[in-house]
């Protein structure tokens, strides 16, 4: 068989799909399986095509349920695994996304989003499962959803989710759309040391004294991989330190809450924004995904009109960035939520604006992305009451 | 110039996506520029309208759409008819003459207007095919906008040309870009402009 290096370092023009694809493998993602699904597809094709390369294994399953199945399983045997899809796969795999946030199992999710709902506009652009990211799975759980904006932001991101997914120990999203999917840029790979890699913490102590879900300072608790020879058990019932169901609320108190506080209380680190103009700024600009990039473009028309207008762009989407939104709600004018849905991201500005600045959505159900002027309006709206 | 505006417009086919890409490959990966390129198409393989729009900077591309292109590559009618109106003044409108009927009434328009479009015709089609294979009809429009415009590096755009084929069809191509840049130095010393 050919092999291959696992990073293409280098200078190349490629779609945002493949450059995801790249991304996980520079990661050290050597698992993927998936079912095919457009626009995510060429994730699952440059897989299919690189991983026998660098020793790694690709599974083309019959559906959703077993790609994320198949995922989580991958991660508990020790390997870096990820599947990728769009909406009607993303529902299909929302049980066992909540097994994965329950039984720790860090993976990496990619939706690259279409128009729904349904199956909706297979080929067209919509951000209409960013609230599905946050609450899709039931019960109570924190998540961690990134949303890159570039084919350079799907290499990078990828690297940062798998990273952040081993060092918290949990199943994290990565919320793409379709242009960023398909949209073919530059992109440059960077050479493999330049990488920073993040691995689970491993328990390397004797056999009998492995407790999985005894967490360390950090809330997260060492791994093992299944078949070295330590004991676990894995339920999505709750558990306790032992990984053994129990019904007492003590243990549903302890784990439930300890699986939201690790992200909560290291939101600081998860969180990642990128702000233009924002410090003389009357109006804020809030997007991500593409439409921060059209976004981008409504704030130079009016920065070029003389508007004082900000931009910030949501890389990180959940934990959703509430302090810095809180405090620029404290002294800014309004804030302006771009967003391919009919209204998700938008109430969470809103919520952190509090009344004390205005929140002015402009939403499209997707199938296009917003014309500028569209946005520029809103702008102008904004200045006006 | 910092930055171009491309448009190609055809049908499926006709290596409409494949002619933005090896555009943006010589400008990101050979000559070491911003490149950008979105893409539509209906769900058909082939025949159905599509278009590839390239935008090549020295500065980050954040808005990835054409605002106002800076050149047109019309290989269709329905292509030349939706797109060239939107064609800056002063651009470049290049069609492929056997596939395309000019609008007379918009010739003289332009032609009386300060807002004068710069109009070439090229039979790439004729050309490729008398080099062996209508296929490359795409690589020959892209030798002939190379000569036109200083958008990528003609060095650039051949080594993007190099690494994008299986073995066996790079001399095809190669002799396709030479044929469409060598007729379109001779248009731009003739300077046909209508």
């Amino acid at each position: 068989m050919k092999r291959g290096p696992a990073v293409l370092t280098g200078v190349h023009f490629i779609n945002g799909d493949v450059a995801c694809a790249e991304g996980a493998l520079a990661a050290g993602c050597r698992f993927f399986a998936g079912y095919p699904i457009t626009p995510a597809t060429e994730i699952a094709e440059r897989m299919a095509e690189r991983l026998p390369e660098v020793g790694g294994t690709f599974l083309q399953m019959e559906d959703e349920i077993a790609s994320i199945s198949a995922v989580l399983g991958a991660s508990w045997a020790g390997v870096k695994a990820m599947t990728a899809t769009s909406g009607p796969g993303f529902s299909l795999m929302m049980e066992n996304l909540g097994f994965g946030y329950m039984t720790e199992t860090p993976c990496v999710i990619v939706n690259v989003q279409r128009g729904g709902p349904s199956t909706g506009l297979p080929t067209l652009v919509g951000q209409g499962d960013m609230m599905q990211a946050r609450w899709g799975s039931h019960g109570d759980y924190e998540t961690i959803a990134l949303a890159p904006s570039s084919a350079q932001e799907m290499f990078d991101l990828t690297i940062v989710a798998f990273n952040l997914s081993e060092k918290y120990r949990l199943p994290v999203l990565i919320m793409s759309d379709a242009v960023v999917g398909h949209i073919t840029e530059r992109v440059i790979i960077p050479p493999e040391a330049e990488i920073p890699i993040v691995n689970r913490k491993r328990f390397a102590g004797p056999r009998g004294a492995y407790l999985p879900y005894l967490p360390e300072d950090d809330l997260v608790p060492p791994m093992v991989a299944a078949g070295e020879g330590y004991r676990v058990y894995i339920t999505g019932l709750t558990h306790d330190e032992r990984g053994y169901p129990s019904t007492s609320p003590d243990v549903q108190e302890r784990l439930v809450r300890r699986l939201v506080e690790k992200v909560r209380r290291n939101a600081h680190d998860i969180i990642r924004l990128e702000e233009r103009g924002v410090e003389d700024a009357e109006v804020v600009l809030v997007a991500y995904g593409i439409s921060a990039r059209v976004a981008y473009r409504a704030m130079e028309l009016a920065r070029a009109a003389g508007r004082r207008v900000g931009w910030l762009r949501l890389i990180t989407v959940w934990p959703f960035p509430e302090e810095r939104l809180r405090e620029l709600a404290a002294r800014v004018r309004a804030f302006i939520v771009p967003e391919l849905n009919l209204g998700q991201i938008v109430r969470e500005v809103e919520r952190c604006a509090a009344g004390r600045a205005l929140t002015i959505p402009v939403l499209r159900p997707g199938g296009a992305v917003h014309d500028p002027r569209e946005i520029l309006a809103a702008i102008e709206e904004a200045f006006h009451v | 110039m910092s930055r171009w505006e491309v448009k190609i417009a055809g049908f499926g086919g006709q290596g409409i996506i494949l002619a933005g890409y090896l555009l943006g490959k010589a400008a990101a990966v050979y000559d070491r520029r911003h490149a950008t390129m979105v893409q539509s198409y209906g769900p058909e393989a082939r025949g159905s309208a599509c278009n590839s729009q390239v935008i090549i900077a020295d500065e980050p591309i954040y808005y990835p759409y054409l605002t106002e292109p800076d050149v047109l590559i019309a290989m269709s009618q329905e292509g030349y008819a939706r797109f060239a109106p939107e064609v800056k003044p002063g651009g470049l409108l290049i069609v492929e003459q056997d596939l395309v009927t000019l609008d007379a009434a918009r010739l003289r328009e332009e032609g009386s207007g300060g807002d004068i479009v710069r109009l070439y015709t090229l039979p790439a089609t004729k050309i490729a095919e008398e080099l062996g294979h209508r296929i490359v009809a795409n690589i020959v429009m892209l030798g002939f906008l190379c000569a036109l415009a200083p958008i990528v590096s003609p060095s650039g755009m051949r080594e993007a040309v190099r690494s994008s084929f299986p073995k066996s069809a790079i001399e095809l191509n190669l002799m396709a870009f030479e044929a469409g840049y060598e007729r379109g130095r001779l248009s731009r010393s003739a300077d046909d402009r209508v």
